[in-house]
C-alpha cells in the first residue's frame, strides 16, 4: 500500500486545476460552518456573560461547565451528539459552537472588568443611567478584549472544522480525509495549506476590525 | 437494532474485553502514546525554555509559537506527519506518525508556559537573590524554578489534554487508540461502539484535565499560591 | 445652595459610621474645601452629594431641591464632577469628552460644538487637541479636560475630589492658580476635597476640617481657623507653621507699607543724607516721580547730582497682590533685609521683617 504513495508526485497541479469547483465549494462550507458557529457562540456567550456580570456567583459554574465542554475532544463530542441530533451539520454546529463559549465568555467578562473604575465613576457622576453606561462606556471599552476573544475562537474553529470530515462535512478537512484514505498527497496538502491560509486571513481580518472599531486604543500597548 | 441493543451487543462481545481491539488494549495504546509524547516533548523543549526564561529572552518567540500552533489544525499536522513518515518508509498502522505529530503538538504549550513562567518571577526577587550571592544556577534552582512551577505544570496539563484529544484522531491515519472505536463506529454505523469510545475518550481527557489541574494547584510553594490557575482556554481544543 | 442635614453613612459590614450626623451649609458661589486625615469621611461626604454613595440617613438639599427625591441621573447631570483619576473616556475624543453632559441633556450639535470651543478657551487648552484621544495628552492637560467636562453644561455646583492630586507639584501649583482665577470669574458653588492643607487654605473661602467618622471639627474661613483653631485636633492637624500658612492668605498690600529711604532723583545731597539718617541705613533708593530707578550705596552720595549716579536694581521686588508668605521669603533673601513693592514699575512702598512679624502675631 505504501508504494502507491511513494509513486505519486507530492503536488499534482493538474488535479488542483481540475477540481477548482470542488475547492471553492469546500471553501464556502468551511467558512459557513465557522461563521455560523462563532456567531452562535457570540450570541450565547453574550447572554451568559450578562448573567455572570449581573450575578457574580454564576461566573464560576459557567466557566466550569464551558471549560468541561472545551476539554472533550471534538471527535468524541461529534460522536456523543449522534444519538441526539444525528449525523449532520446541526451536529457539527452544536459541537463547534460549544467550543467557542469558554473563550468568548472569558474575554467578555475580563474586558468589562478591565474598564477602569475611574471611567465608570466619572460616567456615573455625569449622570449616565446604568444601561447607558454599560452600552456606551463599558462595551466600547471592552471591544479590544472582545475582538481578541472572537479572534481566538475563530482561528480555533477553522482548525476544528477539518475534523467534521468524519460527519461527511469538513470543509477543507474533506480533502485531508480523502487524501489519507487514497494516499493522495496533493489532496492532504491542499486541505492543510488552505485551512491555515483561511485561519490566517480571518486572523488578519480581526486585527483590522479591531483597529477600525477602536481607533482610540491605537499605539497604546 | 435500537441504540440500547447496539450498546449491549458491543459491551457483551468477547472482543470488547480481550484481544487487540479490546477496551484495555485501546486504552493502554491511548495512554502510553500520550505519556511518551509529553515526556519526549518535555525532554526536547524544557532545557531550552528554562534557559531562555533565565536570560529573560524568548517571550516574542513564545507568543509566535502560540499563534502558529493555533492556526495549524491538529488534524492537518497529523496528516502531514503521516505523509512524511510514510514517504520516509514507515509502515501504515505503525504508531510513529502519530507519535511525531503528538510531540510537535505538545511542544508549544510546554515551551511557552515555561518561558513566560520563569520570566514572570519578579525581577527584584531575582535581583535580591543575586545580591545575596547566589550563582546563576542557584538562582534558577532555588528561586526561579520553584516560583514558576505552577505555570510549568500548567503547560504540562495543557499539553497532555491536547495530546489525548489529538491521539483520538490517530484512528484517521490508520492507528489505534480509543479513537478507533469512534472512527469504526461511524464507518460501521455501530452506535454502541461509537458512544463507548466517545465516553471513554471524554473521560480520559477530563481526568487528565482535573488531575493535572489539582497537581498544578498543589505545586505552588506555600506563600506563593495564586487564586485562578485553571484556564483550559489557554490551550487550543482538538 | 447646598445643605447637608444630619447626614450619616454606615457602610455595610462596618459598625462605626464613616460619616456621623454631619450638618453643613454651603452658600451660593462659595468654594468650600473638605479636609482631614485619610479615612475621615471627606470623600464619602462629597460622594453623597451626587449620590455616588447613598446616605444611610439624613437630608441633602441642592439648590432648594431635595437631592434624595429627584432621579439620580437627573441630579448628577446638574452637578459638575471632577475626580483625581480624571476618568476621561478613553474611546472618545477630547471634544466628545467635554460635550458628554450637554449631549446627555439633548443639546443640538452646533450648540455643543460652540460650548466646547468656549470651554477650551476657559481652561487654557489648545484647539487642535479637540480631535485627539485622552491617551495622547499629558496628565496636566487631561485634568484641564476633566475640569472643562465638569463645567460643560454650566452646572451651578461643582464637586471636586482631589482633582490635582495625581499631577506633579509644578503642574499642580499652576492648575491651582488657574482654578482660583476661574472660580473668581465663574462663581460656582464648589465642594473641594483635598488632603493638602496649603491647597485647602489657598482655594477655600471656607474650610471644613473633619475628624475620623466624618465629624465636623471646625468650619470657617481659613484665616479664622489658622488664627483660632477650635480644638487640639485642629491645631495638630494644621501642624506647625500655622503662622506661615496664615501669611499665605494675606496680600502684601494688607500689611503696612513704609515709604523707606527713597528720594526723587531731583533731590539734593543734603536731603539724601537726611533720609538715610532718619531710616538708619547706609543705602538710598532712587525714584523718578513714581517710578522706581534702583538703589545706590550710601558712600557714593556726595557732592555730585543723584541723577549722575548709576543706580543698581533691587534683586527682589514684589507685586502688591503677592502673598505675605512670598514677601517673607523675599525679605530673608534680600541684601537689605527688605522687600520693595512695585506694581508695573510704580513704587508702592517697602516691607521689612518686623512688619511681616506684626501680621503673624496679630
Amino acid at each position: 500500500m505504501t508504494l502507491v504513495g511513494q509513486a505519486a508526485p507530492l503536488i499534482d497541479w493538474e488535479w488542483i486545476g481540475r477540481n477548482m469547483d470542488q475547492i471553492v465549494e469546500r471553501t464556502w462550507e468551511h467558512l459557513g460552518l465557522t461563521a455560523v458557529s462563532v456567531l452562535l457562540g457570540l450570541v450565547i456567550s453574550v447572554g451568559l456573560a450578562i448573567i455572570a456580570l449581573r450575578w457574580r456567583w454564576t461566573y464560576a459554574p459557567i466557566t466550569w461547565v464551558t471549560g468541561l465542554l472545551y476539554t472533550i475532544p471534538s471527535l468524541a463530542l461529534f460522536a456523543l451528539l449522534v444519538p441526539i441530533v444525528g449525523l449532520n451539520a446541526t451536529n457539527a454546529v452544536i459541537a463547534l459552537t460549544s467550543y467557542t463559549l469558554l473563550i468568548i465568555i472569558r474575554n467578555l467578562v475580563a474586558g468589562i472588568d478591565g474598564v477602569p473604575a475611574s471611567v465608570t465613576e466619572a460616567a456615573d457622576g455625569m449622570g449616565y443611567t446604568p444601561q447607558a453606561r454599560f452600552w456606551r462606556m463599558e462595551v466600547p471599552l471592552a471591544l479590544p478584549a472582545i475582538i481578541a476573544g472572537l479572534r481566538i475562537a475563530t482561528v480555533t474553529t477553522v482548525g476544528l472544522v477539518t475534523v467534521t470530515a468524519v460527519l461527511g462535512l469538513g470543509g477543507y478537512g474533506f480533502f485531508i480525509l480523502r487524501g489519507l484514505n487514497t494516499f493522495f498527497w496533493t489532496q492532504i496538502l491542499v486541505g492543510v495549506v488552505l485551512s491555515v491560509v483561511l485561519a490566517t486571513l480571518l486572523d488578519v481580518g480581526f486585527v483590522w476590525l479591531e483597529r477600525v472599531l477602536s481607533p482610540w486604543a491605537r499605539g497604546r500597548q | 437494532m435500537t441504540f440500547w441493543e447496539e450498546l449491549e451487543a458491543f459491551l457483551t462481545a468477547p472482543d470488547t474485553w480481550s484481544g487487540p481491539d479490546s477496551i484495555p488494549t485501546r486504552l493502554w495504546e491511548h495512554v502510553w502514546i500520550s505519556v511518551v509524547a509529553v515526556l519526549v516533548a518535555s525532554i526536547l523543549v524544557l532545557p531550552l525554555a528554562v534557559w531562555l526564561g533565565h536570560i529573560r529572552r524568548g517571550s516574542g518567540v513564545a507568543s509566535t509559537v502560540v499563534n502558529i500552533g493555533r492556526a495549524l489544525p491538529s488534524f492537518g499536522i497529523l496528516a502531514i506527519s503521516f505523509l512524511v513518515l510514510v514517504q520516509m518508509g514507515a509502515g501504515v498502522g505503525e504508531p510513529w506518525a502519530v507519535l511525531v505529530a503528538l510531540i510537535a503538538l505538545a511542544a508549544p504549550p510546554l515551551f511557552t508556559n515555561t518561558v513566560t513562567g520563569i520570566q514572570s518571577v519578579e525581577a527584584w526577587t531575582v535581583e535580591a537573590a543575586r545580591g545575596m550571592g547566589l550563582t546563576g544556577k542557584e538562582v534558577l534552582s532555588s528561586v526561579e524554578i520553584p516560583l514558576s512551577t505552577p505555570l510549568i505544570v500548567e503547560g504540562l496539563r495543557i499539553a497532555t489534554v491536547q495530546v489525548i484529544a489529538t491521539a483520538t484522531l490517530g484512528a484517521l491515519v490508520a492507528w489505534g487508540g480509543l479513537g478507533r472505536y469512534i472512527v469504526d463506529g461511524f464507518a460501521r454505523q455501530d452506535m454502541g461502539r461509537l458512544i463507548v469510545g466517545a465516553v471513554l475518550v471524554g473521560l480520559l481527557a477530563i481526568v487528565a484535565e482535573l488531575g493535572l489541574g489539582a497537581l498544578q494547584r498543589g505545586s505552588a510553594p506555600k506563600g506563593a499560591r495564586r487564586g485562578d490557575v485553571g484556564n483550559p482556554a489557554q490551550r487550543s481544543t482538538v | 445652595m447646598i445643605r447637608l442635614e444630619n447626614l450619616r453613612k454606615v457602610f455595610s459590614g462596618s459598625t462605626r459610621p464613616a460619616v456621623t450626623d454631619l450638618t453643613m451649609d454651603i452658600a451660593r458661589g462659595e468654594c468650600v474645601t473638605l479636609i482631614g486625615p485619610s479615612g475621615c469621611g471627606k470623600t464619602t461626604t462629597l460622594k453623597m452629594i451626587n449620590r455616588i454613595i447613598e446616605p444611610t440617613s439624613g437630608q441633602i438639599t441642592v439648590d432648594g431641591r431635595n437631592a434624595m427625591a429627584i432621579p439620580v441621573h437627573e441630579l448628577r447631570r446638574s452637578i459638575g464632577y471632577v475626580i483625581q483619576q480624571i476618568g476621561l473616556f478613553p474611546h472618545r475624543t477630547i471634544a466628545q469628552n467635554i460635550g458628554t453632559v450637554p449631549s446627555l441633556l439633548g443639546w443640538d450639535d452646533t450648540r455643543i460644538a460652540d460650548r466646547v470651543e468656549e470651554l477650551v478657551e476657559t481652561v487654557g487648552l489648545d484647539h487642535e487637541m479637540l480631535g485627539r484621544y485622552p491617551s495622547e495628552l499629558s496628565g496636566g492637560q487631561q485634568q484641564r479636560v476633566g475640569v472643562a467636562r465638569a463645567l460643560a453644561a454650566d452646572p451651578p455646583v461643582l464637586l471636586m475630589d482631589e482633582p490635582f492630586g495625581a499631577v506633579d507639584p509644578i503642574v499642580r501649583n499652576r492648575l491651582q492658580a488657574e482654578f482660583h482665577e476661574l472660580q473668581d470669574s465663574l462663581g460656582k458653588t464648589v465642594v473641594f476635597v483635598t488632603h493638602d492643607v496649603d491647597e485647602a487654605i489657598f482655594l477655600g473661602n471656607r474650610m471644613a476640617i473633619l475628624e475620623m467618622g466624618g465629624i465636623l471639627a471646625q468650619y470657617d474661613a481659613p484665616e479664622k481657623i489658622l488664627a483660632e483653631p477650635a480644638s487640639m485636633f485642629v491645631e495638630r492637624f494644621l501642624g506647625g507653621e500655622r503662622g506661615l500658612k496664615r501669611l499665605s492668605l494675606l496680600a502684601v498690600i494688607d500689611a503696612g507699607l513704609e515709604r523707606g529711604p527713597f528720594v526723587d532723583v531731583t533731590a539734593g545731597p543734603e536731603e539724601a543724607r537726611r533720609v538715610m539718617e532718619a531710616n538708619a541705613v547706609d543705602w538710598l533708593g532712587l525714584l523718578d516721580g513714581d517710578r522706581l530707578l534702583g538703589w545706590v550705596d550710601g558712600s557714593r552720595v556726595g557732592s555730585s547730582q543723584l541723577r549722575d549716579l548709576e543706580p543698581r536694581s533691587f534683586l527682589v521686588t514684589l507685586d502688591s497682590r503677592d502673598s505675605l508668605r512670598t514677601a517673607l521669603d523675599a525679605v530673608v533673601t534680600s541684601h537689605a533685609r527688605v522687600a520693595v513693592v512695585v506694581d508695573d514699575g510704580i513704587y508702592r512702598g517697602m516691607l521689612d521683617l518686623e512688619a511681616i512679624a506684626g501680621e503673624v502675631t496679630e
